[in-house]
């Protein structure tokens, strides 16, 4: 890029930024009010926090789909490691005692803060994703100590590992729609925390797959390139 | 039927979703069959809410019943149902033909299937979706499927070309986010629904800031001219059942988003400057694609260029429906969908067309396809009806596509754009031309030709005579995209 | 003007100012990484309008931070996504820039 061009980008960016600046600071109130309507149907959600209520009952449909947005990630960089077969190398690699013992010391409390971060999240912060979250950096953890050894291409039991959080939110979708009368993601009134503490669970466990499945499907560390 | 219609709006995206993941879960290069089931309901799906949407207008749809803005509204309207229709009539042929077409040459089947299936839910939840934050996990759903399937067979050009699609994709949704953030922080919600009412001729900056970041997000991924750059090298270099679904449905996701907004929500703020823009650069993307399509060497960068070129027509709505009369503005809505549809089934048409006869040759010069004549008529034919449709000739659904527009510029006294309309037809033909001239001529040394399975030959005739049928029963279509 | 300067608010500044930064930075600079980076930080400067405009009348806004959190998941979908086609376009040839446009050439 040419320092013309780059020179103009900028000058078209700052103008840009500053009339943001200039609009927002015109904005009149609000003409929704949707905070109100948040705690007016709280009761009904199932859940007693509102952002949890939000992203997993009212707006459930919008979380649904960045799973599988996740996922679709997920199979981006499958495809291109595919191409580039990949597979685990013979033979043993060194052992890093200091961060094994460690990480035997420290996993098992991540996995305790992610089960407790899930199950707060339907009163306080927390939920599903940030509980993934914890896992996933489990994984990379487990893996970087060399106990875990990284991924060429998911096995079964590995696919299915990472698809039951999305397939269970898809058949509590899929479900009420099958009746008439309800629609999608309508979850019944009585069953909705359980079916919500259901669904996390699921994403808990595939969020942390999917995301540690990111760094391990592309780590080189104890894998070898077929030429 | 009224059920029927209505449980069809759910299943056409959670049927996709499904087959999918089954997809996966089947492993590397599994799924075709699934997919091929999955389409072909997902097909008589769209037939039937398109039906009930004729019998009963636009039917809503409350995910989770809370209805907005609490909660996510799906609609479906005339507009949404065409563009759902032209999806799945695309989608089904396709996928045979992948499944022929990766028997021959399976590098790059590993995870077709799972990311065609998302690639395919994500399009139907777009053009579903009345909510705009729901609308930005979809359009980021279809921009990293389609990435995904443009690097799918690896090497230097496609991996080259899926990043600079990635990172373009990207700006455009980043775009597209800041306009939501600023909507919501305006009027504090995202339903289409409640937003519309609210939005008058004299909204805060901001709303005009929103509407300017979001068609300016939609211009990056419809590849509009001066935006195209990521489009050729991305399509014509992926094997060719990607490149079809690329050329014929994803660049139309965008652009129905424009259409949407511009119709919709923006419609008090829009400009008669800006439309005149907007068709400008829809008449220097015909003129430059076309000229570039000229001057290609390699059969698949031609009809890649082609793309760029047609989608110049579709930005002729814009001035053609911005403060013009009533019958104008209708002519011009309902020739711009037309050219949507028949560009789908004409491109996708091409492409298998030729991605047909660069398997069978091995190659992909245009100067040494001599002699396809004798040993690929069928192919060379659907190539050839394809281009009928995409030059604007009778009976077929470009011509119709065309008459309508320039119904539309009379009406509203805008000559210029035919001009337009015909000096592209014009330019289609050459770049068309081109390629069957080569076809045609007879070499003497005996070129290898690989056999093929019929399937690879017979879907481009069939998508190529859908394109002449649509022009000759559009009146179906035409009653359906009134329905708003 | 009819607004108060809340925290929120001056947050929503600050994302219009990152985001204007963020795509001066995808679109100049020309090694991947620096291009990845400058997208996240146009990400989240447009998060930080979203839920900063949201919230600047002082009062908490579940649903703002509900999409943000969604959105954050599919930047880091798309980050991924990036960086793995970066790092095999590195293995294939060596080289973490994009050749320059010049596609109609």
């Amino acid at each position: 890029m040419t320092a013309m061009r780059a020179l103009l980008v900028i000058l078209l960016c700052s103008a840009f930024g500053a009339a943001l600046v200039y609009a927002i600071l015109q904005l009149p109130p609000q003409a929704v009010d949707l905070p109100q309507q948040v705690s007016a149907n709280i009761d009904e959600s199932g859940v007693a926090h509102p952002v949890t209520a939000v992203l997993l009952n009212f707006r459930g449909y919008d979380t649904m789909l960045e799973v599988a947005v996740l996922l679709l990630a997920l199979l981006g960089v499958l495809a291109g490691t595919s191409v580039e077969k990949r597979r685990r190398a013979a033979g043993e690699r060194p052992t890093l005692p200091l961060l094994r013992g460690f990480t035997r010391l420290i996993v098992p409390l991540m996995v305790l803060v992610a089960g407790y971060l899930l199950w707060a999240g339907s009163s306080m912060p927390g939920g599903a994703f940030q509980a993934g979250a914890v896992v996933a950096g489990a994984g990379v953890l487990l893996h970087l100590a060399r106990l875990l050894p990284a991924w060429a291409t998911p096995n079964l039991m590995q696919r299915w590992g990472l698809a039951i959080g999305f397939l269970v939110f898809l058949a509590f979708a899929a479900l009420p729609a099958l009746q008439d009368g309800s629609t999608m993601l309508q979850y019944p009134l009585a069953w909705a925390g359980a079916l919500i503490l259901l669904i996390e669970a699921g994403l808990t466990l595939s969020l942390g797959l999917l995301l540690a499945g990111l760094f391990l499907c592309l780590s080189d560390d104890g894998m070898e390139f077929e030429k | 039927m009224h059920d029927l219609s209505l449980h069809a709006i759910a299943w056409l995206i959670l049927l996709p979703l499904a087959w999918a993941s089954a997809a996966f879960l089947l492993g590397p290069g599994r799924g075709a069959g699934l997919a091929v089931i999955g389409l072909a309901l997902q097909l008589l799906l769209a037939i039937s809410l398109a039906v009930g949407v004729v019998d009963q207008g636009p039917l809503a749809y409350q995910v989770g019943g809370w209805g907005a803005p609490l909660g996510i509204d799906l609609l479906a309207d005339g507009l949404s149902s065409v563009m759902l229709l032209l999806t799945q009539v695309v989608a089904l042929p396709l996928a045979l033909y992948a499944h022929a077409y990766f028997s021959q040459n399976p590098k790059g089947v590993t995870w077709f299937w799972p990311l065609v299936g998302y690639l395919v839910a994500a399009m139907n939840a777009l053009f579903l979706s009345a909510d705009a934050f729901n609308i930005y996990v979809t359009l980021e759903l279809v921009g990293l499927a389609a990435v995904g399937l443009v690097a799918v067979a690896g090497g230097v050009g496609p991996v080259t070309a899926a990043l600079r699609y990635l990172l373009t994709t990207l700006l455009g949704s980043g775009a597209y986010l800041l306009g939501v953030a600023l909507l919501y922080g305006t009027y504090g919600t995202v339903s289409l629904e409640v937003l519309g009412p609210l939005i008058a001729e004299q909204a805060p900056l901001a709303v005009a800031m929103a509407g300017a970041l979001m068609l300016f997000g939609m211009l990056l991924k419809t590849a509009l001219f001066p935006f195209h750059f990521w489009l050729p090298p991305a399509h014509g270099g992926a094997p060719a059942p990607v490149s079809a679904i690329l050329s014929a449905l994803v660049i139309k996701a965008s652009f129905y988003l424009v259409v949407r907004f511009w119709l919709s929500i923006f419609e008090p703020l829009t400009d008669y400057a800006v439309a005149q823009l907007l068709g400008l650069f829809g008449a220097g993307a015909v003129l430059w694609g076309s000229l570039q399509a000229l001057q290609q060497t390699r059969l698949k960068m031609l009809v890649a260029y082609s793309t760029v070129a047609q989608v110049g027509y579709l930005f002729l709505l814009f001035p053609l429906v911005t403060g013009t009369p009533e019958a104008a503005a209708n002519s011009a809505v309902q020739g711009v969908i037309m050219q949507a549809l028949a560009h789908g089934l004409a491109k996708a048409a091409m492409f298998t067309a030729a991605g047909a006869m660069v398997l069978s040759m091995e190659r992909d010069d245009i100067s040494r396809l001599g002699g396809l004549s004798s040993h690929m008529p069928q192919s060379l034919f659907a190539f050839g009806l394809a281009g009928v449709t995409l030059m604007g000739l009778p009976p077929s659904a470009g011509f119709l596509a065309k008459w309508l527009l320039i119904d539309a510029a009379i009406h509203s006294g805008q000559w210029g754009w035919i001009v337009m309309l015909i000096a592209g037809g014009l330019l289609t033909a050459a770049y068309v031309f081109k390629v069957l001239r080569q076809a045609f001529l007879q070499v003497e040394q005996d070129a290898h030709y690989r056999p093929l399975p019929r399937m690879l030959e017979w879907v481009p005739l069939v998508l190529a005579l859908a394109s002449l049928a649509l022009g000759v029963r559009a009146s179906e279509i035409i009653l359906l995209t009134g329905v708003r | 003007m009819t607004l108060t300067l809340t925290p929120s608010l001056v947050y929503a500044l600050t994302g219009a100012l990152l985001f204007a930064i963020g795509v001066a930075g995808l679109i100049v600079r020309t090694h991947l990484l620096r291009k990845i980076l400058a997208f996240n930080v146009m990400g989240s400067g447009a998060f930080m309008v979203l839920v900063g405009l949201g919230q600047r009348a002082g009062i908490s806004d579940p649903v703002p931070q509900a999409m943000v959190l969604t959105g954050i998941v599919v930047a880091v979908a798309a980050t991924a996504l990036a960086l793995a086609l970066s790092r095999h376009l590195l293995l294939l040839t060596g080289n973490m820039h994009l050749p320059e446009n010049d596609p109609d050439a």
